[in-house]
């Protein structure tokens, strides 16, 4: 059965990738596998912005994906963002194989504040449904609490659950029971 | 919803459309890129995108106000957003002049580019619903509504359009289910006041104190459940027309009311005391003869003659027997899609059938007929059968005009029609007519009627 593969990507947090493991095993049916982790791509750095350009981290992401691979999210601790866009929490090809998430702007320490584990963790988890959710043909949802709303900024990723609302969650059901589809 | 709504993508740089693109896709839209201003042409062309985001700066080729330009030539409703990393307030007014939305420079924040989008949308969804509602209004009461062919309604038509831009009082009389509303709509939306309000008050419907609440509008505390001050529908027929139909039903103190109303145009609310002022074109319409009315004093003589400023009489569906087959056709055409039924006319005999008819409820009754035969026809076409239903009970004529000819000639146009109706069968032609077999024998010999 093709994996679910989950990568680090820099420098990240040792237990995040377990965290975004947890999340991942909640909601998705699939074996979860972890690759080496990757360096960060030197062509993703945009030094005018002092960010990186998530495009090309889901490009290299493509690079790397094993043959049995589903979906390969990568996790990733620097700031993400694209060309019109001053930053993103994540970044799915819709309805295709590759994500990426950012925890950079998910750590309180980005906003001035102290360090908060648990809260970093909630967070985590929350993007990382999001962003596998759009790999699995979800679109935003109008529902505040459910992982597939938009979130533009952080007290939107914090007004939200670690899980699907019922509409959403029936959805990936369907996507992983219905005989057409393709997982 | 949003997949209604197609979006483009128009940036020199891969990276951009791409990765754009990745992310109004996941928000649900149907988004397509083009590398250049040519390309966005061409794609416009065929496809109606709701937004298009524009890069102003391409190097070669057309910049991002001529792409806007061209795509604006194709697609003039669609909504541009014009995308800069080398904001000036220059460029800004030029692309704004030139008819952009909006103007963004990127990077922005997510937030700000969703809320833009959304509500770029909002607006475009309201506009298309307003564009069909428009569209159903004017298909509603266009004058070319009222079907005819008869030299007599043809020129009410026209008299509805030499009256339409006057204030002046109009009085519709007419037969139940002649079109009298019609008529009145076909006056105030022709007129220069079809944009404001056309308020309908079924005079009738109502008793004398509800119809004055109704009419005037009251004052808090006016009466038992006045909790509030409500306006009339005079009060909300200001700057357009008031339709009061069946006038000759209301009681001889609104009849009072009302004649103030038509002399000075303003009136005290129900428990008010303080006179509201309205520009208002009043439309009455009646079934029944107001001079008659008048004469056997049901109605105010000075009313009536305020009222019939200018007088539309309409002739019953029976003295326009040629707008049948015309009203049918349209009605079954109407009808048919409005149900989805696939019926797509109607036969020969079937409409000998509906001409012969005396139609006591007028068109209005003609259409209820059609409706009826539609919902039971079985066929593509209604027949003869579709109506079989209608020759078991046949209309009695509510308001026979006697012809103006010799009583003679009525006799005998009796015995003929009488005749005709039982198939030449004599016996059943003198029963019918309430004679004996010989004295229709006799009056045959009289007036030379071979049968």
């Amino acid at each position: 059965m093709n994996g679910l593969y989950l990568v680090a990507i820099g420098n990240v947090p040792a237990q995040a990738l377990d965290w975004v493991e947890d999340a991942t095993a909640e909601w998705f049916p699939l074996p979860i596998r972890r690759l080496p982790p990757l360096a960060i791509p030197a062509s993703a750095y945009d030094a005018k912005r002092g960010q990186y350009q998530s495009v090309e981290i889901m490009k290299m992401l493509v690079q790397h994906a094993p043959r049995d691979a589903s979906r390969v999210l990568g996790v990733t601790d620097v700031d993400l963002a694209i060309p019109m866009l001053s930053f993103l929490f994540g970044q799915a090809q819709f309805d295709g194989p590759i994500a990426v998430v950012s925890l950079c702007r998910l750590h309180q320490e980005f906003y001035g504040l102290p360090p908060e584990e648990s809260l970093l963790r909630e967070r985590t988890a929350k993007e990382v449904l999001h962003e596998l959710g759009h790999t699995f043909g979800l679109v935003h949802c109008s529902e505040p609490t459910c992982a597939m709303s938009l979130a533009t900024h952080i007290e939107l990723v914090d007004a939200k659950a670690e899980q699907y609302c019922t509409r959403c969650g029936m959805r990936l059901v369907q996507r992983f029971t219905s005989k057409e589809a393709t997982v | 919803m949003k997949k209604n709504w197609p979006i483009l993508v128009v940036d020199d740089e891969d990276v951009m459309c791409e990765s754009m693109g990745a992310w109004l896709r996941e928000d649900g839209y149907h988004v397509d890129t083009a590398p250049n201003g040519q390309k966005a042409v061409e794609l416009a062309k065929c496809m109606d995108y709701a937004i298009c985001f524009v890069d102003l700066k391409m190097p070669g080729g057309m910049d991002g106000i001529e792409t806007m330009m061209e795509i604006h030539r194709v697609r003039p409703e669609a909504s541009i957003i014009i995308i800069t990393a080398y904001a000036t307030v220059d460029t800004a007014i030029q692309a704004m002049k030139e008819g952009a939305q909006e103007y963004i420079v990127k990077p922005c924040n997510p937030q700000e580019i969703s809320m833009l989008v959304s509500r770029i949308l909002k607006l475009k969804k309201l506009q298309s619903e307003n564009a069909i509602l428009r569209k159903k209004l004017n298909r509603q009461y266009r004058h070319y509504d009222i079907i005819t062919k008869n030299p007599r309604m043809e020129e009410i038509l026209a008299l509805t359009k030499d009256v339409a831009d006057l204030r002046s009082t109009v009085l519709i009389r007419g037969e139940s289910g002649t079109g009298k509303e019609l008529v009145a709509r076909a006056v105030h939306f022709s007129g220069n006041r079809a944009e404001k309000p056309f308020i309908v008050v079924s005079c009738a419907a109502l008793t004398e104190t509800l119809l004055e609440s109704e009419l005037f509008g009251y004052e808090k505390g006016a009466f038992t459940g006045a909790a509030a001050q409500t306006k009339g529908k005079f009060e909300m027929a200001n700057g357009g027309t008031i339709f009061l139909d069946e006038i000759g039903d209301i009681s001889p103190k609104l009849q009072a009311d009302l004649l103030r109303v038509l002399q000075e145009r303003r009136f005290y609310r129900v428990g008010g005391n303080q006179e509201v002022e309205v520009d208002v074109r009043i439309i009455a319409a009646t079934n029944k003869d107001l001079a008659e009315e008048v004469q056997a004093q049901k109605f105010r003589e000075d009313l009536y003659y305020r009222l019939n400023v200018i007088e539309i009489h309409l002739p019953p569906l029976r003295q326009r027997r040629e707008d049948i087959p015309l009203l049918a056709e349209h009605f079954v055409q109407h009808i048919s899609s409005a149900l989805g039924r696939d019926v797509s006319g109607i036969s020969a005999a079937a409409l000998k059938v509906l001409i012969a008819y005396d139609w006591p409820g007028n068109v209005r009754e003609l259409e209820n007929v059609i409706e009826r035969a539609i919902v039971t026809c079985r066929n593509g076409m209604l027949d003869e059968q579709d109506f079989s239903w209608m020759q078991r009970n046949p209309g009695q004529p509510q308001n026979w005009e006697v012809p103006d000819v010799s009583l003679g000639e009525l006799e005998r146009r009796a015995i003929v029609a009488a005749l005709e109706r039982k198939h030449g069968n004599v016996k059943e032609a003198s029963t019918a007519l309430g004679i004996d077999r010989s004295t229709l024998y006799d009056k045959l010999k009289r007036y030379e009627i071979v049968h």
